[in-house]
C-alpha cells in the first residue's frame, strides 16, 4: 500500500502536466464546494439582517441547501427562445464559467508553490479574465433577441468597463509598492516586521476603500447590482435563461466574487501571511489563513448586500468616473513619487 | 508541444479572420474578430512575450471591442438592402483593394529589417529579467519621447471625440448631486397637525 503511494506521489510530481492537471482538478473542486457554501453564506447572513432564518429545510441548518438547487437547475429542461440565437445563447454561460474558474489558474493560496501556475503577469492574466467576462453579459443580452436582456446587457456591460478602469488604477498602485506583478511576489513584499500593520491594506488605505466597492461594481453585487435590476429590467440580461444556462450564469457570478476577495486578499491583506509574526499564529498553515481572510471579505460583500441601498445608474457612473477615477489617478502619481524619492517610507522592511 | 500550439493557435487565427469578413450576421463577426485576438495573444505567448500577450487582451478585447460591439449590435442591419448595391460599387470597391493589395505585395517585397536588429535578435533574453521590466526600461529611458507623443495623440483623439458630440441641450433633465446630496429632512419634510374629519 505505501509503495503504490509512493509511486503515485513520484508519478504525480515527476510529470509537470499530470502535476499541473491535478493542481488544477483540485481547486476548481474545493472552489466549487466553497462557493456552494458561499452561496449559502450569502443567504443566511441576509436572511440574519432581516431577522429570518433563512434556508434551515435540507439538511442539518440547510447545510445542502445549495447542493439541492443545484439538482433542481440542472435536472430542468433548459428552455431556449424561438428566435434567440442558438449558438451564442448557449455559449454566454459557458463562456462566463469557464472564464471566472480559469483565473483561479494563478491565485497563490499558500506559500511554496501552493498555485497551479506562478506566472510573472499573474495580476494583468486575472484583470485579463476578469475584462473578458464582459462578453458573457453581452453576449447572452444581445442572443436572447428581447428588449430588456439587451438594454440591460448594455448597461451591465458599460457599468463593468467603468470600473474596470479604477480598478486597474488601484492595482498599478499596489504594483508600485511591491515591484512585481507576480502574486505571489505581491504577498511577499507584504511581509515586514509589523505584521498585518506592514499590509498594504494600511498603507495605501484610500486605494483599498476604493478597490473593494469597485470589486463591488464589477462583480455586480448590491448596492451596484443594476444588472438584475429587478425593480425595471425585470431580470437583467438572464431573464431568458432557465434550468442550467442559468446556473452557470449564477455559478460564474459568485466564482467572480470569490476571485475578487481574494484579490482583496492577495493585494491588501497579505495573502497566507499570519496577521502577527508570532508563535500561535505561525503555527497555523499558509491556506487556512488565506480562506479565512477571503471569508472575511465574502462577510462583508454578503453586509453591504444587506444593509445598503441600490445606487441610481447615473450615480453609480458619476461614483465610477467623477470619484473614483481622478483620485485614483492621483494616488497612481503620489505612490509613484513616494516610491522614487522616499522609499523607505514606500517599501518600509 | 509548442509546435503543436502554435499550429493550433494560427489556424484558429487565420480560420476567424476569415470568418470576420465572410459572416453573415455583423456581432457574429466582432466575436471572430475577438477570438482572432485571443489567438494572437496566444501566439505572443509563445514567444515568451507574456505582457504584450495580456495587454492585447485587456486593451483590444476587454475595451475596444466591446465598444465594436456596442455600437455593431445596436445598427439595425437590413441585409437585403445591404446587398442591393453590391453591383454598383463593386469596381470602386475592387479598385480599393486592389491599391490596398499593390501596397502590401510593395512593403512585403522591399522589406528590410535594421541593421541593428539582427544584433540585438542575437543577443540572448535575460532570464532574470522579466517582460515587464524590460519593456519599461526601453520605453522610458530610450524611447520616452515616442511614447509621451504616442500618449499625446491618443489624447488628442479623446477630446476631438469628446467635443464632437457634447452639446449642452436646453429643455433636458438633469440631475444635480450637490443639490440632492444638499438636501436634509428639516428642509424637505413638512409636518403639520391634520384635525381629524378636517383635511389639511
Amino acid at each position: 500500500m505505501g509503495d503504490l503511494w509512493n509511486t503515485i506521489v513520484s508519478f504525480v510530481t515527476e510529470n509537470p502536466i499530470v502535476l499541473a492537471l491535478y493542481k488544477s482538478v483540485l481547486i476548481a473542486v474545493v472552489l466549487l464546494i466553497y462557493v456552494a457554501y458561499v452561496i449559502l453564506a450569502d443567504r443566511k447572513i441576509w436572511a440574519a439582517v432581516q431577522l429570518r432564518r433563512g434556508p434551515n429545510v435540507v439538511g442539518p441548518w440547510g447545510l445542502w441547501q445549495s447542493f439541492a438547487d443545484f439538482i433542481k437547475f440542472a435536472l430542468k429542461e433548459p428552455i431556449i427562445p424561438d428566435t434567440a440565437n442558438k449558438s451564442v445563447f448557449l455559449f454566454a454561460p459557458f463562456l462566463m464559467a469557464t472564464l471566472s474558474i480559469a483565473a483561479w489558474a494563478v491565485v497563490p493560496v499558500s506559500s511554496d508553490g501552493w498555485v497551479v501556475a506562478n506566472i510573472n503577469v499573474g495580476i494583468l492574466y486575472i484583470f485579463a479574465l476578469s475584462s473578458l467576462g464582459v462578453y458573457g453579459v453581452i453576449m447572452g443580452g444581445w442572443a436572447s433577441n428581447s428588449k430588456y436582456p439587451f438594454l440591460s446587457a448594455l448597461r451591465s456591460a458599460a457599468q463593468m468597463v467603468s470600473y474596470e478602469v479604477s480598478i486597474g488604477f488601484v492595482i498599478i498602485t499596489v504594483l508600485l509598492c511591491a515591484g512585481s506583478l507576480n502574486l505571489t511576489d505581491i504577498v511577499n513584499a507584504q511581509n515586514t516586521k509589523y505584521g498585518m500593520l506592514g499590509w498594504y491594506w494600511l498603507r495605501l488605505l484610500p486605494m483599498f476603500v476604493i478597490f473593494f466597492v469597485s470589486a463591488l461594481a464589477e462583480t455586480n453585487r448590491p448596492p451596484f447590482d443594476l444588472v438584475e435590476a429587478e425593480s425595471e429590467l425585470v431580470a437583467g440580461f438572464m431573464i431568458e435563461y432557465s434550468a442550467t444556462p442559468y446556473v452557470l450564469f449564477m455559478l460564474a457570478e459568485y466564482v467572480a466574487i470569490v476571485t475578487m476577495c481574494a484579490l482583496l486578499t492577495i493585494l491588501f491583506f497579505g495573502g497566507w501571511l499570519p496577521p502577527v509574526n508570532v508563535a500561535p499564529f505561525t503555527w497555523i498553515p499558509g491556506v487556512v489563513w488565506f480562506a479565512l481572510k477571503v471569508s472575511f471579505f465574502f462577510f462583508f460583500f454578503a453586509m453591504v448586500k444587506a444593509f445598503v441601498p441600490r445606487y441610481r445608474y447615473d450615480q453609480l457612473m458619476r461614483l465610477g468616473w467623477k470619484v473614483f477615477l481622478p483620485l485614483s489617478l492621483a494616488m497612481v502619481v503620489i505612490v509613484a513619487a513616494t516610491v522614487e524619492f522616499w522609499p523607505s517610507a514606500a517599501l518600509a522592511n | 508541444m509548442a509546435a503543436v500550439f502554435f499550429y493550433l493557435f494560427s489556424v484558429v487565427l487565420i480560420a476567424s479572420a476569415f470568418v470576420v469578413i465572410t459572416a453573415r450576421n455583423p456581432v457574429h463577426s466582432v466575436l471572430f474578430l475577438i477570438l482572432a485576438f485571443c489567438n494572437g495573444a496566444g501566439l505572443f505567448l509563445l514567444q515568451g512575450a507574456e505582457f504584450l500577450a495580456m495587454i492585447l487582451i485587456v486593451v483590444y478585447v476587454g475595451a475596444v471591442a466591446v465598444l465594436f460591439l456596442f455600437v455593431v449590435m445596436m445598427l439595425d442591419v437590413d441585409f437585403a438592402e445591404l446587398k442591393q448595391g453590391f453591383q454598383k460599387y463593386l469596381p470602386a470597391g475592387a479598385a480599393v483593394g486592389a491599391v490596398v493589395l499593390f501596397e502590401l505585395a510593395f512593403v512585403a517585397v522591399n522589406w528590410q529589417s535594421a541593421p541593428t536588429a539582427h544584433e540585438a535578435a542575437a543577443v540572448p533574453i535575460l532570464a532574470q529579467v522579466t517582460n515587464t521590466a524590460a519593456l519599461g526600461e526601453v520605453l522610458y529611458t530610450k524611447y520616452v519621447i515616442f511614447s509621451q507623443v504616442s500618449a499625446l495623440v491618443l489624447l488628442t483623439a479623446m477630446i476631438g471625440a469628446i467635443v464632437l458630440t457634447l452639446r449642452h441641450r436646453p429643455n433636458v433633465k438633469r440631475q444635480n448631486i450637490e443639490e440632492q446630496n444638499s438636501r436634509t429632512a428639516k428642509s424637505v419634510v413638512e409636518l403639520k397637525k391634520v384635525p381629524s374629519r378636517a383635511g389639511v
